[in-house]
């Protein structure tokens, strides 16, 4: 039976029947700039940093299934002047302070904005006022790094079974919530264990009193940037382990 | 209350104002106000700072282990002196207040470093063009460039032990500036052999020209003992911390006071009880506290910190070659203390000397490779970090809640301390120097020259937020004030 083919930037990139234009990038190690995407779960289309030109028209590549022969644009100066358009716009929508956050050189977000050089936030900063949650003795939640990818709500409710997190709010007011009476994490059956404390791309759900143990040049993104990581970014089923043995 | 020369006595309409905006050459942004009388007699002299940075506040509902990385962004310049003490006193709320021999002395590593480039920077690159040129000399010139042109091998040597320390804090700290290497309870990386031995390949240059510098201030202060000796003088107390043996220690140790004859009025005081010895006074023209010995009250409590007091409050230094040199420099004194502002770039250069010799020392302990980097134990509340930055004594004092965030945050810096002292030197160069003269800009730069010796941050010393008070203005159009508020020193309006 002939192989099916996507034309990726030009390159043809074999699929599977059922696979998206994500899942045959990922296993062709080609990078396609995500967020929200995670190959454990299910895909949603949410951040649109994964927009590529599918035969022509602007698609979310983790939710758009190949097609036999499809032109697929994917590193392109457009794209990927969008794509750091909206990273600029996720910057300036939370507050994210790189310099003094513990998941600096772990964070995609931050790995993403050098992968696509953003040299500015370019548009005013909202500042929002998000008050961290620290009330659980073993997670802490700071909601200011928050990205709305529901990576954290969809391993919780898939995976752990437990539904402790949920977007609440529209438009602009959309924001994470904590599903408790009280709206706070030590009031739910959360523990670090859960999927959902290991799959935030960003530094919403930290496991307390960790901080800074990692040293500079042995963090994630230190010795290769993102876009070179593609076997770690297609494996990321990591075990998780109770470090307390 | 006030001191001579604070507040004219004479209505401030009347009197002409001079600005000196900014200050250069220092870090941070200030500026020295004069007033002037029609017979150009100076009436009122203030060091403004006219920055804030609001950290004590905005550190307030942070996690705790996050305070080490994020204070240290108060400054670029000595950025690892708030990581450690950050770090110090965090060590006493992860119940680590002893930390394991490899941590200790990685830790140290990389604050010898920090005491070594930022000395280096401030000699050489800030102050070195007013010493080798004069203070009236050519304004475009009296600069490094300047220095770079004329004395190529002092320039050379100042941008090279500059590199050297900072080398020494990315090896430690992840990075040459803004690092991570110190979490409380310990550090996160230690030396392999080959980067020790990098570095020992360049220390022994580093101690021999950090030995230069100190000759080559002494040849300063002997060819022009009148104007060294003099200049901006004035006697106060001096504060530092010292080791257990009394050795010079810009680690760890206890708070020690000498009185301005020399006689040692407080010893042996645990940082963890400074609220006892200190105190901190606000003044409305200014958004730097004025901090004083509480015993002595803010008219006499003052004193001074960083180079020029420790190397004359600790009993001795614990290596041969700066030994020796402070010997040289507390001769020099005739058995009394030496008060003279000048006199800091000397006892600047005997510290740069002791910490290049101190670096080698830690450089050849293999604890620096060690792999035993972390402590933990019962958490508590509270923790006050103590440690001698390039510019002084530095306190980091915290307390967490329940949930590990920082609830209270208090940080008396280094040029805090020397608030009043650095004003007391201008107002005596301003009397001595500029009073019933015609200003020049070579008149002006006698006024930087004194707060330059001080080495001031003036970036760091300006972190409170809510208790400054602080002046709004609003005008229309065309610059008409049509409202103004000012706050109180409680924060309210």
């Amino acid at each position: 039976m002939k192989q099916t083919m996507i034309m990726l930037d030009g390159m043809p990139v074999p699929f599977t029947e059922g696979q998206t234009i994500m899942d045959a990038a990922m296993a062709a190690d080609v990078f396609i700039p995500h967020l929200c995407h995670h190959p454990e779960f299910k895909p949603q289309g949410s951040c649109k940093l994964c927009t590529v030109k599918a035969n022509g028209r602007y698609v979310s590549s983790c939710t758009m299934f190949a097609k036999d022969g499809m032109e697929v644009e994917n590193n392109t100066p457009d794209l990927n002047d969008k794509r750091r358009t909206l990273l600029q716009m996720l910057f300036v929508e939370g507050n994210h302070f790189c310099p003094s956050c513990e998941k600096s050189g772990n964070c995609m977000l931050q790995a993403l904005a050098y992968e696509l050089e953003m040299l500015t936030p370019h548009f005013d900063q909202f500042y929002p006022d998000r008050p961290l949650d620290a009330s659980h003795p073993d997670v802490l939640l700071d909601f200011n790094r928050c990205i709305l990818c529901e990576l954290c709500v969809r391993a919780s409710r898939d995976v752990d079974g437990k539904n402790v997190f949920a977007l609440a709010g529209r438009g602009i007011t959309k924001h994470l919530i904590v599903n408790a009476k009280s709206g706070r994490l030590a009031d739910t059956d959360f523990s670090r264990l859960d999927r959902a404390a290991h799959v935030c791309p960003v530094g919403v759900i930290l496991e307390k009193r960790q901080g800074f143990a990692v040293p500079i040049g042995k963090r994630l993104y230190d010795e290769k940037p993102i876009g070179q990581q593609m076997e770690r970014l297609a494996e990321r089923t990591t075990k998780v382990e109770d470090s307390d043995g | 209350m006030s001191f001579e020369l604070e507040t004219a006595t004479a209505d401030a309409s009347t009197l002409r104002r001079v600005a000196i905006d900014p200050v250069s050459r220092v870090e941070g942004h200030g500026k020295v106000t004069l007033l002037l009388d029609e017979n150009d007699i100076v009436q009122q002299v203030r060091l403004h700072i006219v920055e804030f940075r609001g950290f004590e506040k905005f550190i307030q509902g942070r996690p705790y282990w996050e305070v080490p990385v994020m204070v240290q962004r108060l400054c670029g310049i000595c950025p690892v002196s708030h990581h450690l003490a950050a770090s110090k006193a965090l060590d006493h709320v992860v119940g680590a207040p002893r930390l394991t021999p490899a941590a200790d002395k990685l830790r140290r590593l990389m604050h010898y470093g920090q005491i070594l480039q930022s000395h280096a920077l401030h000699f050489f690159h800030l102050s070195s063009p007013d010493l080798l040129f004069g203070f009236e000399s050519e304004v475009g010139k009296r600069n490094i460039v300047g220095v770079a042109a004329a004395y190529p091998e002092v320039a050379k040597q100042g941008v090279l032990l500059r590199k050297f320390g900072q080398e020494v804090i990315r090896l430690t700290a992840g990075k040459r500036i803004h690092g991570t290497g110190a979490v409380p309870g310990g550090v996160n990386r230690s030396l392999t052999r080959a980067e020790r031995d990098g570095l020992l390949a360049d220390v022994d240059q580093t101690i021999a020209w950090s030995r230069d510098a100190v000759h080559l201030v002494r040849r300063l202060h002997n060819a022009d003992p009148g104007l060294y000796d003099e200049f901006g003088s004035f006697r106060s107390n001096i504060l530092s911390i010292v080791g257990a043996k009394g050795e010079l220690d810009f680690y760890d140790g206890t708070l020690r006071v000498r009185d301005a004859d020399g006689q040692i009025i407080v010893d042996g005081v645990d940082v963890q009880n400074y609220q006892q010895l200190i105190r901190e006074e606000v003044k409305p023209w200014s958004y730097m506290k004025f901090p004083f010995l509480t015993a002595l009250g803010p008219e006499t409590g003052w004193y001074k910190v960083g180079p020029l007091a420790r190397v004359q409050n600790c009993d001795f230094i614990p290596s041969p070659l700066a030994e020796a040199e402070r010997r040289v420099f507390v001769d020099y004194g005739k058995g009394g203390l030496i008060h003279a502002p000048l006199a800091y770039h000397w006892a600047r250069m005997i510290e740069m000397l002791h910490a290049a010799e101190t670096i080698k020392d830690f450089l050849n302990d293999d604890d620096i490779s060690g792999t035993d980097l972390m402590v933990s134990g019962p958490h508590r509340r509270e923790g006050v970090g103590v440690i001698e930055a390039p510019r002084g004594t530095l306190l980091h004092h915290y307390q967490v809640n329940d949930d590990d965030l920082v609830a209270m945050c208090n940080l008396i810096v280094s040029t805090t301390h020397n608030n009043q002292p650095m004003n007391e030197a201008v107002r005596r160069v301003a009397k001595r120097y500029l009073s019933g003269r015609k200003l020049t800009e070579g008149l002006l730069n006698h006024i930087e020259v004194a707060i330059r010796a001080f080495d001031p941050c003036l970036s760091c010393a300006t972190h409170a937020l809510g208790k400054m008070p602080l002046h709004v203005t609003l005008l229309d159009a065309e610059g008409r004030e049509i409202d103004r508020r000012c706050t109180s020193g409680d924060g309210g309006y």
